[in-house]
Parts: structure tokens; C-alpha cells; sequence
């Protein structure tokens, strides 16, 4: 879907989360500590919050919150995030983003 | 055990520092004494036969030999002695163990070896069907840990090949991720219960963190235990401690933030309106929000256990797992006598 492309060139990290969603606000912290201010839209506070969701489920995020974009490539949810940390290969995908 | 590592045994005493040549040294003043040799009795005339060289040091070499292979004997003794001490040791805790548990069951009306029939409990439903499936599960879960972690402690002592030593690695580490497994379906069943760690020894909940072990702190408790690692290594296992911290914290602070929503969906309203359904029905919602988190704490376990395998030497490998294995008996144990210890009189 073109805003969700969009959104996720527009940006360096995004997150597309839920309000709600304590997940997602772990994540968004987990950037924050490595030195990177992602941007998180919350989808279920905009109008076409219905739309997204599904795109974001044809791109291959099963319905999950969060959908973690990183240099407009989406990278997974929490658990792809996670093992990308633990690998030592999500601050390699993070280093152009990092706040100087 | 095997004869390799016999032959290697010599071979590095052939090399070695002292004692053939001393040998060799004393020879010359036993001539007619038969030499002290448990395994041949029989070998009486070596002390007597200095008449041909080549045949001197061949009866020389056989008596290192021998000597090599007392050794040895006595070290194995030794060690399977220690094994067995230590088995004993754990039999005996595990008594202990059983005793106690038989003791909570007859207290709490239960039938003891019998199905558990819910009704007794005062509940009913499926959900402690559940539970009580997953209770079953995880003492069995528990008892083939035990055996993982002596068969892993054999294996090290006894030098097992090169090929064996991977496979029984894999092993323990699919049998925790068979842990992950049961207690993802017990989440989906009763998240609290799960959380609540009512399923571990009292030690062991000391140390609880979403629903099971702190991957960072393990990490550090097992490398010491382990041989030397490269620099490397050193440095691998360094990053991959401070990654799963970072993570550990993210998700500790997700958990505060989830804290905070329940306690305001809870004390939703006004305190003093009774009960009301929906909002009761709403807070319930948000519980079930506690399934994500133990479900990422114990992925977080997983790829952390996965990530070291991969930074380790099998043998290093099969020593932290060996490590862990034992650390985990010991809470339980601190936990058995623990409830054991005599109360203090009033």
C-alpha cells in the first residue's frame, strides 16, 4: 500500500504500532537505547489504521504489531527485531539513522 | 575407556617431565627385587636383567607402560568414585524432594499418584486442566533435564568423539527449546498462573523475570565455567551479553508500561461502584497483553542459548550446558532445603 511505502521510505527506522500495544512501546525503547529515534505512527489512531494493517500483512507481518521498517525495508516484527540484536546485525542496519 | 586416549596418556608422559627418567635412574639399584606391580605379579625378573640392552629397555618401556596404566586405573577409580559420591548426594536431595512434595498433596486433600480431579481444587474448567497437564509435563521436562546433565557430564569426563559431542549438545538444546514450547501452550491457557512462576521451586523464583530466567544473568554466571575462550570469542560473547540486556531492559520497561495500564484499568471508574462486568471483562483483555511478553521473554531465551552454541567450541558448548544444567539443580536443591531447614522455635 502506497502510504505505507511511502511512510517507510520517508524515515530511517519506522515503527507502525498500536497505542495499546506494550510490545511495540519495548521496541521503540530498544531503538532509543541504541541511539536511534524511530518513527512510530500508530495505526489505530488513523482513519485508514484498516487498510494499513492488511497491507502490512500482505508484505509478510502476520498481523502483529509492531511492523519494524528499516531504511524502507521491512524488517519483521519483535521477534525478527530481537534476533537481528542478538546477532549484532541490527546496529549494523541502524548506523546511517543514528542520532549524531 | 578407550585405548586413544590411553595411547595419547603415555605418549605425552614419554615426553614429559619427570618420572622415566628417574625411573631409568633407579634402575640400576634393583637387581634382585621383584618391582611393585599390581597388574602383572608375574614380571618378578625385570630388576635382574641387565645383560642386553635393547632387551633392558623393552622390560624398561613395558614397566612405564604399566606404571602409565596404574595411573590411570587410579585416576578413573578416582573420578567414577567422585561420580558416584555425587549421584548419591543428588538421590538424596531428590528424596528429599519427593517427601515434600507428598507432604504439600496430602495437605491440600489431593490424591496422591492418582488423576487430579479439578472439583477438589475448587475450580473448574478446562484452564486447569491445562495447568495440570503442563505441571505433569514440566516435572518430566525437569527429570530428563537431570539425566541431560549427568549423561553431559560422562560425556566430558570420558572424552567422548568429535562427532558424538555435537549431537548430545543439540539435544540438551532442543530440550529447552521443548521448554519454550509447553510453556507457550500453558500462556495461552493461563498467563498469571505462568507468570506467577507458582510452577518453580521458591529459589528459583527469586530469580524470576517474565516468566522464566534472565538470559544476560546466565551468560554470565556459565563463562567462567567453560574453557578458555579466543579473543574472539571473548568479544562475541561480550556484545551478545550487552545486546540481551538491551533487550532485557526494553522489554522490562514495555512490562512497567503494560503494569500501569492494568493497574488504571482496574481502579477504572469509581472505586466504590461495586464490580462492574465490562470493565472487569476489559481489564481481562488487557491481561491476556502478558502473553505477548512471556512468549518474547522465552524467544529471547532461545536465540539467546542458539547464539552461544554458534560463538562456541562443541566442547565449551557441552561445559556451559553441563554448567547451566547443574546451576538450575542447585537453586532446586537451595530450594528443598530451604523448606526443609528446621523452624525456629516460638
Amino acid at each position: 500500500m502506497d502510504k505505507v511505502q511511502r511512510m517507510a521510505r520517508e524515515h530511517g527506522v519506522v515503527i507502525f504500532s498500536k497505542s495499546t500495544c506494550c510490545l511495540c512501546y519495548a521496541v521503540s525503547i530498544l531503538f532509543q537505547d541504541l541511539g536511534v529515534i524511530p518513527y512510530v505512527h500508530e495505526i489505530d489512531h488513523d482513519p485508514e489504521g484498516k487498510e494499513m494493517e492488511k497491507a502490512l500483512m500482505r508484505m509478510g507481518c502476520n498481523a502483529m504489531m509492531p511492523a519494524v521498517f528499516i531504511g524502507g525495508q521491512l524488517v519483521g516484527s519483535t521477534n525478527e527485531v530481537m534476533s537481528l540484536h542478538l546477532k549484532g546485525s541490527l546496529i549494523q542496519l541502524i548506523k546511517p539513522y543514528m542520532a549524531v | 575407556m578407550n585405548s586413544s586416549t590411553y595411547t595419547q596418556f603415555v605418549a605425552s608422559k614419554r615426553m614429559g617431565i619427570c618420572d622415566p627418567i628417574h625411573q631409568i635412574g633407579m634402575w640400576g639399584d634393583f637387581k634382585d627385587s621383584s618391582f611393585p606391580d599390581t597388574e602383572e605379579p608375574s614380571h618378578g625378573t625385570v630388576g635382574t636383567s641387565n645383560r642386553y640392552e635393547p632387551e633392558t629397555n623393552k622390560r624398561i618401556e613395558k614397566v612405564h607402560r604399566r606404571l602409565a596404566q596404574n595411573r590411570e586405573a587410579a585416576r578413573k577409580s578416582r573420578l567414577r568414585k567422585k561420580a558416584y559420591v555425587q549421584q548419591l548426594e543428588s538421590s538424596k536431595l531428590k528424596l528429599l524432594q519427593l517427601e515434600q512434595e507428598l507432604d504439600r498433596a496430602r495437605q491440600q486433600g489431593l490424591y496422591v499418584g492418582g488423576g487430579l480431579d479439578a472439583s477438589q481444587i475448587g475450580c473448574s474448567g478446562t484452564a486447569n486442566s491445562g495447568i495440570t497437564t503442563f505441571e505433569m509435563e514440566y516435572g518430566h521436562w525437569v527429570e530428563e533435564q537431570d539425566r541431560q546433565t549427568d549423561e553431559l557430564r560422562s560425556a566430558l569426563l570420558s572424552q567422548i568423539g568429535e562427532i558424538e559431542l555435537p549431537i548430545l549438545v543439540e539435544g540438551c538444546l532442543n530440550h529447552y527449546f521443548d521448554l519454550f514450547r509447553l510453556k507457550a501452550t500453558a500462556a495461552n491457557t493461563d498467563v498469571l498462573y505462568l507468570m506467577s512462576g507458582t510452577w518453580k521451586t521458591s529459589a528459583e523464583r527469586l530469580f524470576f523475570w517474565i516468566g522464566g530466567f534472565r538470559p544476560s544473568e546466565l551468560l554470565k554466571v556459565l563463562t567462567p565455567h567453560m574453557e578458555p575462550l579466543t579473543e574472539q570469542q571473548g568479544r562475541d560473547v561480550h556484545n551478545l551479553t550487552q545486546s540481551c540486556q538491551q533487550a532485557e531492559d526494553a522489554l522490562s520497561q514495555g512490562m512497567v508500561k503494560l503494569h500501569q495500564i492494568l493497574v488504571e484499568a482496574v481502579a477504572a471508574g469509581t472505586l466504590g461502584d461495586g464490580i462492574i462486568l465490562p470493565q472487569m471483562a476489559a481489564t481481562i483483555e488487557k491481561l491476556e497483553a502478558l502473553v505477548r511478553f512471556v512468549n518474547q521473554a522465552d524467544h529471547l531465551r532461545q536465540e539467546t542459548l542458539l547464539q552461544m552454541s554458534c560463538i562456541l567450541t562443541p566442547q565449551q558448548s557441552a561445559q556451559g550446558l553441563l554448567a547451566l544444567g547443574e546451576y538450575f539443580k542447585r537453586l532446586r536443591a537451595l530450594s528443598s532445603l530451604w523448606s526443609g531447614r528446621p523452624s525456629e522455635p516460638t
